[in-house]
């Protein structure tokens, strides 16, 4: 962020600080973490100036240290603010992974949650729609996005029966 | 996608109430008009009365496959998304790229850039003008847009040495310098375009045939298109101004003068008209291009110094880079970047996370197709049937990029 602060992110900044969230301002994103329990109530601030959807929805599949970290990134078409993003990152564990759905609040969640537990297998609670998106019908295995999964390749000279 | 539990599926009758009855139609997978994707349709009569999207045919697991490949193998695996634009696919990812590496393109790079990019949306737009005059039977729509696309494409191939895939821009600059003649040739297809425009208004949006099918159709209200995170010309043609060429800074857009055509009426026409603005848009950001691009190297003098000093000397004099041997295994440094970029179809989003190997640990995309594919859900409800194809047509729509 260049030059002075516009009030509109002190704003941010100070409601998001009472709710307890470290906050990090990159370049022209506004990062901060989140636990799950504040989530919805930190997306409730985000909406109220002008952050009124998602570009993004995306895992991290951390396997190592055993956690699925999910970001946000919340967008929004305001002159002022288009050219900010908010990066609302959280993290929950990878043997039962369970996030609160943010549908009512960020209507475009519903295919980037859709795709998140198709891809990760994180479980959106309260989405009513988690149905398979992209993948075949019959798919089977571990989540694909996860790093436990190996994409096997063919190889070019095969025996072929 | 549905569960296969009976061999075939067909339209089947759901439930009738007197002499109304309603079925549940499906329409493709296999081109229901530009295809790779099914719609379940409920019909009341001839009334749409829901529409379930159901996308992922072409799902080429084009993150998981990024993940296990160095980052600068990402740029040609990427631009495979929207074949059609692939220079505005990539840009964005070159600028993330870019950003991880902290590698700064020289300014004459940055104008290539852009030059391309626009060179993209035109030919984006001319195709889904085609494929939306197909849509509603107008054949001449179709071959006219596809014809004069080909003009794009030969500058386009006249610039990077490819019609489609160019891969054009990678970190640090461009591939290519500007061959001689470029703007004579550029100026020739501009003219030719703006002599076209005029013509498509007459046989195509000024038709009444085509106006009553497009008027009043679809109408997408600006609240709606906000809280559903509609993307690109149909975001616009809802009275929403935002363009991510307004919201990231990337190419040599900051220096250039140009409008972004909005509309209020948010219907069908709305959608094509703006696309057809963005056209005469595009033609004056190239002529400010080709106006004002400084000269200088057209690749960052971090990697230049790489290379032998003889193939330095050569790829000065032949504006022709050769990508240093590093380039092979680029680390890219621990840590996120995100970049946006506006494409024909709307805004790109990119957040590539690195661990500090030469592959990307996790390279997010959400492309605009993706974002608008809800639009198939909210649009058609309440349409008679007949206008399907319309509004299917005036979002343009594609496949292959939202599937990923």
């Amino acid at each position: 962020m260049n030059g002075e602060k516009p009030s509109w992110l002190i704003e941010i900044v100070s409601k998001l600080s009472e709710l307890g969230i470290r906050l990090d301002e990159a370049k022209n994103v506004l990062k901060m973490e989140v636990a799950p329990e504040s989530l919805r109530e930190a997306a409730k601030i985000l909406i109220q100036y002008g952050y009124d959807h998602l570009a993004s929805i995306s895992g991290v599949d951390w396997s190592t240290k055993g956690t699925i970290e999910v970001i946000y990134f919340a967008e929004s078409y305001e002159p002022e603010k288009r050219g900010t993003l908010i990066e609302l990152k959280t993290a929950t564990s990878r043997e039962n992974p369970k996030l609160p759905s943010l549908v009512d609040l960020w209507p475009n969640a519903l295919l980037l949650e859709r795709e998140t537990w198709e891809m990760f297998g994180v479980v959106f609670e309260g989405n009513p729609d988690l149905r398979r998106l992209l993948l075949p019908p019959d798919w089977s295995g571990p989540p694909p996005l996860r790093k436990d999964y190996r994409v096997v390749e063919e190889g070019i000279y095969v025996e072929y029966e | 996608m549905l569960s296969m539990s009976s061999e075939f599926v067909s339209s089947r009758l759901l439930f009738k109430e007197g002499d109304e009855s309603t079925y549940e139609l499906f329409i493709g997978p296999q081109h229901p008009a530009s295809g790779h994707m099914r719609f379940i349709v409920r019909l009341k009569g001839d009334i749409i009365v829901s529409v379930d999207p159901d996308i992922g045919y072409v799902h080429r697991t084009m993150e998981k496959l990024a993940e296990g490949r160095e980052a600068i193998k990402a740029i040609p695996l990427l631009e495979r998304l929207t074949i059609i634009d692939s220079h505005n696919v990539t840009v964005a990812l070159v600028t993330a790229l870019e950003r991880l590496l902290d590698a700064e393109p020289p300014p004459r790079a940055l104008y290539l850039r852009t030059l391309l990019s626009e060179i993209n949306r035109i030919a984006s737009h001319l195709y889904g003008m085609g494929i939306a005059g197909i849509m509603l039977n107008h054949s001449t729509m179709f071959m006219w847009a596809f014809g004069d696309r080909e003009v794009w494409i030969q500058l386009a191939e006249e610039l990077t040495g490819a019609r489609l895939t160019h891969t054009y821009s990678i970190p640090g600059g461009v591939r290519r310098d500007l061959p001689q003649g470029f703007k004579e040739k550029f100026e020739k297809a501009a003219r030719y375009m703006e002599k076209r425009l005029q013509d498509y208004m007459k046989i195509f949006l000024l038709n009444p045939q085509i106006a009553s099918r497009y008027e009043g159709v679809g109408i997408l209200k600006k609240s709606e298109a906000r809280r559903l995170s509609i993307v690109g010309p149909n975001l616009r043609a809802s009275g929403v101004k935002y363009d991510a060429r307004l919201a990231d800074d990337y190419g040599a857009y900051k220096e250039l003068e140009f409008e972004v055509p909005v509309r209020e009426e948010g219907d069908c026409m709305a959608r094509m008209l703006v696309r057809v603005e963005e056209i005469k848009q595009s033609l004056s950001i190239i002529r400010q291009v080709l106006e004002k691009m400084p000269s200088g190297p057209i690749f960052a003098e971090k990697y230049l110094k790489l290379l032998p000093p003889k193939t330095r000397e050569q790829v000065l004099k032949t504006g022709h880079v050769k990508l240093p041997g590093i380039f092979a295994s680029l680390k890219l440094p621990a840590g996120e970047a995100v970049a946006r970029a506006e494409m024909g179809h709307g805004e790109i989003f990119y957040h590539i996370v690195s661990d500090g190997s030469t592959k990307p640990y996790r390279l997010r995309v959400v492309t605009p197709s993706f974002r608008n594919v809800v639009l198939f859900r909210y649009l058609p409800p309440g349409h008679r049937f007949m206008d399907f194809p319309a509004i299917y047509g005036s979002l343009d729509y594609f496949p292959p990029e939202a599937d990923r």
